[in-house]
C-alpha cells in the first residue's frame, strides 16, 4: 500500500510538474465556461443541471487525455525497465498510477465548484442535485480513466492510447443513444452497459447501488486488464 | 554462510520461438565483480532482465540471495539494485526528489530516508546537482542518479548493464573507478562491450555469444587459456614468389609449431605469424633457424594475445557447441 501511494505520489507531482496537467485543467474551465454560461441567461434558472452533462461530455477527451501517457511513456522512455525492477508488485503500480490520475480528476472537479457557487449568487441554488451530479461525474471520470489507464498499458505510443481510450470512452456513452435501434431483447443490456445510463440516474439524485456496483466493475475490470496486460511482458 | 549470491541454472528465453539465450547457468559468489561480455544481440540485457524479474525464463530456474525469480520477485528485487542499459530516470523530477522516491520504493521510511540519501550522495559524487532537474544533467551524472537509486538500500547484489555506453573517455574512467569502489563490498554484475573495464574493474569474465555460455574465468586466466602467445617473424624477400611459401614450410617444419601463416606481404618484407604449440617461447629457434637458412631476418616479436583478441575468437568463431571453460573464480 505505501509503494502504491509513492508512485501516486509521484504520478501526482509529475502532472504539475510539466504543462501538461494545467492546459487539461485550463481548456476543460474555458470550453464549460463558455458553453455553459452562454445558455444559462437565456433559460433564466439558477440550476447547474446542463452544467453535468456539458462535463461529462467534456470528460471523453479529458480523461484520455490525463491517463494516454502513464504506461505509454513510461514504455517508450524505458524508465518502466526500473520501475518494475524495485520490490513493487504489477497491481500496485497500475493502482499507484490510476489513484494519481484520480487525484488530477477531483482537482477538476473542484475547480469547477466555482460555477455552482457562482450560480447561487444569482439565485436559490438546490445543493442536493450539485452533490449528485459530482458523485455521478467522479464516477463515470474514474470508469474513464481506468480505461484510459488500460489502453495506456497497451502501447507505447501515447496518441495511440489517447485515442484508443478515447475511442473506447465515446462507444460507452454513446451507446445508450442508440437504443431506439437495437432489438428489444437487447435493450436493456445495452441500456445498463451505457455510462450514460447510470449517470442520467445519479444526476436526477438516484444513488442507487446498482449504479455505483457498475462503475466500480468498470473500474475494476478495466485495471485488472491493465494488470495483465503489464504482467504479459514477462512471458512475451 | 551460502556464499552464492547469484545463481542460475539452464535458463533459456524464446521470443516467438527464437532462442535469446540458451541453457545459460552460472553462479556468482559474494564479493565478486563479473563482467558479463559479449557482442550486441548475445543475450546480456535478456539474462539480466531474467535476473532482476524483469522478464520470466522460458525455462530453467535462479536465486538472487537464496530468493527464487519466479516464487519470491519481491524478495529478489530487495536483494538487488539494477541499472538499465537505456538509464531511463524521470526527467522532470530533481535529483532529491528522484532518490527520495527510489528510497520510499526501496521500503526506506521517515529519518532513514535521510540517512540513505546521504550516504548515497557522498558514493556517487551527486552533492553538487542535487538539487538539480534530472533532465538538465549531462550523461555521466544521469548514469550516476541510475547508479544512486540502485545503490540506495545498500543491496548485496548491484547489476548494472552497460553502464559506460555513451559516456566520453573521462566520465567512463570515474563511472568505472565507482564502480570498482562499490565492487569491493558487494557482488557487482557488469554487462560492457569494453574489454578494457573489465580488464580493469572485474575479478572474473563471463562471455556470452549467441545466447550461450562460451568462456568463464578470471581475466587473467583467460588470456592465459585462449592467449598462447604468437611469435611474428619479418624476412626479407629472395627470389620469386615461391620464396613466401618456401619459408611458411620452413615454419611449419619446426616442432613445437602449431601453425603458421604469412601475414603481409609487402615491400620485399615477408611477416609470418607462428603459433606454438604450448606457452614455449619459440623466438630462439625462429632466429636460429633464419640464421641456419640464410633469410634476412628483419623482425622478431613474440605478442601475448590480449582481451579483445580472445573475444572475437570466442565470438566470432564456428558456432560455439559448449562451454569452453568452467573454471570459476574462487
Amino acid at each position: 500500500m505505501q509503494r502504491t501511494l509513492t508512485i501516486a505520489k509521484r504520478e501526482f507531482r509529475g502532472y504539475f510538474n510539466s504543462p501538461a496537467a494545467y492546459i487539461v485543467i485550463c481548456l476543460f474551465l474555458l470550453l464549460m465556461g463558455f458553453f455553459f454560461w452562454n445558455p444559462f441567461f437565456l433559460v433564466n434558472r439558477a440550476s447547474v443541471r446542463s452544467m453535468f452533462d456539458l462535463m461529462s461530455i467534456l470528460l471523453l477527451p479529458t480523461a484520455p487525455a490525463l491517463t494516454m501517457g502513464l504506461l505509454a511513456e513510461e514504455k517508450r522512455q524505458g524508465t518502466i525497465e526500473i520501475l518494475l525492477t524495485m520490490p513493487v508488485r504489477d497491481p500496485e503500480v497500475i493502482i499507484g498510477k490510476y489513484l494519481a490520475a484520480l487525484g488530477v480528476l477531483v482537482i477538476l472537479l473542484l475547480a469547477t465548484l466555482a460555477y455552482p457557487i457562482s450560480v447561487s449568487t444569482l439565485g436559490n441554488l438546490d445543493w442536493g442535485p450539485v452533490l449528485a451530479g459530482y458523485v455521478a461525474l467522479l464516477l463515470q471520470g474514474g470508469a474513464m480513466l481506468a480505461l484510459g489507464v488500460l489502453a495506456s498499458s497497451w502501447t507505447d505510443n501515447q496518441l495511440i492510447a489517447f485515442f484508443t481510450s478515447g475511442i473506447i470512452c465515446f462507444a460507452f456513452w454513446m451507446i445508450g443513444r442508440f437504443l431506439p435501434f437495437v432489438p428489444q431483447g437487447a435493450a436493456s443490456v445495452v441500456e445498463w452497459i451505457s455510462f450514460d445510463y447510470h449517470f442520467q440516474d445519479i444526476v436526477r439524485g438516484v444513488l442507487d447501488s446498482r449504479h455505483i456496483i457498475y462503475f466500480l466493475t468498470v473500474i475494476g475490470f478495466s485495471l485488472a486488464l491493465a494488470f495483465r496486460s503489464l504482467e504479459s511482458r514477462r512471458w512475451s | 554462510m551460502n556464499d552464492v549470491m547469484i545463481e542460475a541454472q539452464n535458463l533459456v528465453k524464446r521470443y516467438d520461438g527464437v532462442a535469446a539465450i540458451e541453457n545459460v547457468s552460472m553462479q556468482v559468489r559474494r564479493g565478486e565483480v563479473l563482467g558479463f561480455l559479449g557482442p550486441n544481440g548475445a543475450g546480456k540485457s535478456t539474462t539480466m532482465k531474467i535476473l532482476t524479474c524483469f522478464t520470466s525464463p522460458t525455462e530453467g530456474t535462479a536465486k538472487i540471495n537464496g530468493c527464487d525469480i519466479t516464487a519470491d520477485a519481491l524478495g529478489v528485487r530487495q536483494s538487488l539494485g539494477y541499472l538499465p542499459e537505456s538509464t531511463a530516470l524521470y526527467t522532470d523530477m530533481m535529483v532529491l526528489e528522484y532518490l527520495e522516491f527510489a528510497a520510499e520504493m526501496r521500503g526506506i521510511r521517515g529519518a532513514d530516508v535521510r540517512k540513505a540519501l546521504k550516504q548515497v550522495v557522498e558514493e556517487t559524487g551527486l552533492g553538487d546537482v542535487i538539487a538539480k532537474q534530472i533532465r538538465a544533467l549531462s550523461k555521466g551524472y544521469k548514469q550516476r542518479v541510475g547508479l544512486a537509486q540502485a545503490l540506495i538500500h545498500k543491496p548485496p547484489i548491484l547489476i548494472l548493464d552497460e553502464p559506460m555506453t555513451g559516456l566520453d573517455p573521462n566520465q567512463a574512467v570515474e563511472i568505472r573507478d565507482l564502480i570498482k569502489e562499490i565492487g569491493r563490498e558487494r557482488t557487482v554484475v557488469l554487462s560492457t562491450h569494453n574489454l578494457a573495464e573489465v580488464q580493469v574493474a572485474c575479478n572474473r569474465v563471463l562471455i556470452i555469444s549467441k545466447g550461450k555460455i562460451v568462456a568463464d574465468d578470471t581475466p587473467e586466466g583467460l588470456r592465459d587459456r585462449a592467449g598462447k602467445s604468437r611469435c611474428v617473424v619479418t624476412v626479407q624477400k629472395q627470389g620469386d614468389d615461391s620464396f613466401a611459401k618456401q619459408v611458411e614450410a620452413t615454419w611449419k617444419s619446426l616442432g613445437g609449431v602449431e601453425r603458421a601463416r604469412l601475414l603481409e606481404d609487402d615491400d620485399g618484407e615477408l611477416s609470418y605469424e607462428i603459433v606454438p604449440r604450448g606457452a614455449e617461447d619459440l623466438r630462439p629457434v625462429l632466429f636460429k633457424t633464419a640464421v641456419d637458412k640464410g633469410y634476412t631476418l628483419l623482425g622478431l616479436k613474440r605478442e601475448g594475445q590480449n582481451l579483445e583478441q580472445v573475444f572475437r575468437e570466442l565470438t566470432t568463431g564456428p558456432e560455439p557447441e559448449a562451454k569452453s571453460s568452467t573454471k570459476a573464480a574462487a
